[in-house]
């Protein structure tokens, strides 16, 4: 076990990798020379060379659909987007080519590739470099989307994400490529598909992902304050969702509460609350409750950008509500 | 025309000169039957694009690759499948939508895939494929091959982002593909003076990327052939791109939808006394390679075969409602329902 920063974890997960598998490759706007616009590439083409760690000019939709092509005929590509708000103009290869490849050819053609890159609300970057698409691109059948919250579950799951043999969209956090955290030495592989309980508890499920984490983790820690026990599910992978893992766990607190960067309307809380009251309605003893940003562009002023945000407070509001508590 | 430059001086054997007259016959028999389909009682649905005209763009170009190279094509795709080597069987299923289609059925006319052949599709989303064949010379340069990608689109697609982002970086990192536009001189009903700000293609995709462009008459099999042979050699060699403009024609609308009432009756029937089929037909009477009897009997049997084709689609299941949830993904699919 060591201690490493999440874009280190990145980094690793990467190399590692590429060590293992020649056909694995990085290409996107500065990775090689710049080191990486966020440095998680960083030191890679000193290791890799030039043929392996690629420079491409800014143009999203064409190296996208390049590394699809690629993929097509059997290498690996790792496309890194600077930002994931830069990959809305690279959305019809994504959805179109990558998602769609394996089943317009009834079954011919795999698309093994990883786009991945930071998203969210990272401090005043205002509406266009802000974006959380996680919900658009788990909307579409073909697409594995994973988002992880630690460096322990970044490196495993972007090392699942390279050895997947179908298009993942890997999202990272702008916010949490500084944070460190425990990550195990050697082979570390996260399984796609699967949730971790982060925080065991008994009274209610708060179930979120990436970034999130942090304010649910601390808005738990505030309710064991009030006697509230809350059991905290980082979902990790965000298409398939491991429904299973929160069934369990509401079936034990029958209460949830959603946190999520994305906005509410048709927001992931949305369709995870759909897929939990379509399963285990009889199970609720409240409704779902959602907390997410709020419902306008992001602003550049670093105070109304703060208060968008879900927050320990605005978790810890709602968490009393489904406990119908009068704190 | 260039039909004498062919006649002094033959590019081909005899017998890949009378598989390509072949193959033209057979791409032109499959369409016209297929527009009939669609028309009567509507056995084929959705979009429906038809080559009729456009054969040896297709033929003469795939006619001098090799097996381990690629061709990717957008949704008038029929041509390329066949010219590629794709049954009849498969393509004529694959429009009726059965499970032993080319892509079992849930591609339909403008998805057709043959991974065996070297097909990578049938494209619908116009110039989106562009990309992904500078991604398939990439392939092929990373892992030290010297297969080419070869990538057909129509003048429409001059106009994406796309082929402009992917021009620049096959350019610049000189990939081995070439690049064809079927100027078919029609962006589905948008002529090309009414689109393209240069009358010049080889200016605006070639030049313009520093990649060499050709601009030929494609009603000449043997010259399409020539011309690709030459980019070939050179995507081979290391030395990049190439960019092709075909002069074509279509012979029909856009798509079944289309009464092509932006163009008159004379242009094409103009564009029909030029015919290139018919025309390879004479050229290759006059080199005493072929004569009316083989002719007369090649037509018999591309008639069996497209007439086959349509059996074997019509007799063949229906692709089964179990296959809705079958190739989602390489992993087993969960449906999020």
């Amino acid at each position: 076990m060591s201690v490493i920063a999440y874009r280190e974890a990145l980094n690793q997960a990467m190399s590692e990798e590429m060590e293992r598998d020649e056909r694995v490759f990085l290409m996107g706007e500065e990775v090689a020379e710049y080191d990486g616009a966020y440095k998680v590439s960083q030191g890679m083409l000193a290791r890799f060379g030039p043929r392996r760690i690629i420079d491409t000019p800014i143009s999203e939709e064409g190296f996208c659909g390049m590394g699809i092509g690629a993929a097509m005929v059997g290498l690996r590509p790792i496309v890194e987007f600077m930002t994931f708000s830069f990959s809305l103009v690279a959305i019809d290869q994504i959805v179109n080519n990558a998602a769609n490849m394996r089943y317009m050819s009834g079954g011919q053609f795999a698309v093994p590739i990883v786009f991945r890159g930071s998203s969210g609300m990272a401090g005043c970057l205002a509406a266009t470099h802000s974006h959380r698409l996680e919900a658009w691109y788990a909307h579409i059948p073909g697409l594995t989307v994973v988002m992880p919250a630690t460096p322990a579950d970044a490196k495993g799951l972007l090392k699942s994400a390279i050895r997947s043999d179908d298009p993942v969209i890997f999202i990272e956090h702008e916010v949490l490529y500084g944070d460190k955290g425990e990550v195990p030495d050697g082979e570390h592989l996260v399984p796609i598909g699967k949730a971790e309980i982060k925080r065991a508890g008994s009274d209610v499920t708060l179930i979120t992902y990436s970034r999130s984490l942090k304010a649910t983790m601390a808005a738990a820690e505030t309710l064991a304050g009030e006697g509230i026990d809350a059991e905290v599910i980082d979902i990790r992978t965000i298409r398939p969702l491991d429904l299973d893992t929160l069934l369990e766990s509401v079936g034990k607190t029958h209460r949830a509460v959603i946190v999520e960067e994305d906005w509410p309307y048709c927001g992931l809380g949305a369709g995870i609350s759909d897929r939990i009251m379509q399963k285990a309605f009889d199970e609720l003893d409240a409704p779902i409750r959602r907390v997410t940003t709020k419902d306008a562009p992001i602003p550049y002023n670093r105070a109304l950008e703060a208060s968008m945000l879900p927050s320990v407070d605005r978790v810890v509001a709602q968490v009393r509500d489904v406990m119908y508590s009068r704190l | 025309m260039s039909q004498a430059t062919t006649e002094a001086k033959p590019v081909v054997s005899k017998n890949q000169a009378v598989g390509w007259l072949r193959q033209m016959l057979l791409i032109r028999r499959f369409e016209e039957q297929s527009y009939k389909l669609y028309q009567m009682g509507g056995k084929i649905g959705g979009f429906c694009h038809l080559y009729s005209g456009q054969e040896p763009v297709a033929v003469g170009s795939i006619g001098v690759l090799r097996e381990d190279d690629y061709v990717i094509t957008a949704y008038r795709d029929h041509g390329h499948a066949l010219a590629r080597g794709m049954g009849a069987n498969e393509a004529m299923a694959e429009l009726l939508g059965r499970y032993t289609g080319c892509s079992k059925g849930k591609g339909g006319s403008m998805h057709f895939f043959d991974a065996e052949k070297g097909f990578l599709g049938g494209h619908a989303i116009v110039g989106s494929h562009i990309p992904l064949a500078a991604g398939v010379a990439f392939a092929s340069k990373y892992q030290n091959k010297d297969s080419v990608c070869i990538c057909y689109f129509g003048d429409g697609a001059m106009n994406q982002g796309s082929l402009h982002e992917a021009f620049n970086m096959a350019s610049l990192w000189k990939l081995p593909v070439i690049y064809v536009v079927e100027n078919n001189m029609m962006s589905m009903g948008t002529q090309l003076h009414r689109h393209s700000c240069l009358m010049d293609l080889t200016v605006r995709c070639g030049t313009a990327y520093g990649i060499p462009g050709y601009s030929i008459d494609a009603n000449d099999i043997e010259l399409v052939a020539t011309t690709t042979r030459e980019c070939a050699a050179r995507a081979r060699a290391g030395e990049g791109p190439s960019f092709i403009e075909m002069k074509t024609y279509r012979y029909r609308g856009h798509s079944m939808s289309d009464p092509a009432k932006y163009r008159t009756k004379e242009e094409l029937e103009d564009a029909k006394a030029r015919d290139p089929i018919v025309a390879y037909e004479h050229i290759l009477k006059d080199r005493g390679w072929i004569d009316d009897e083989a002719i007369e009997r090649m037509h018999d049997e591309i008639k069996a075969e497209v007439e086959e084709s349509i059996k074997f689609a019509e007799e063949s299941e229906q692709t089964p409602p179990e296959a809705l949830y079958q190739d989602v993904t390489v992993a087993h699919h969960i449906p999020q329902e």
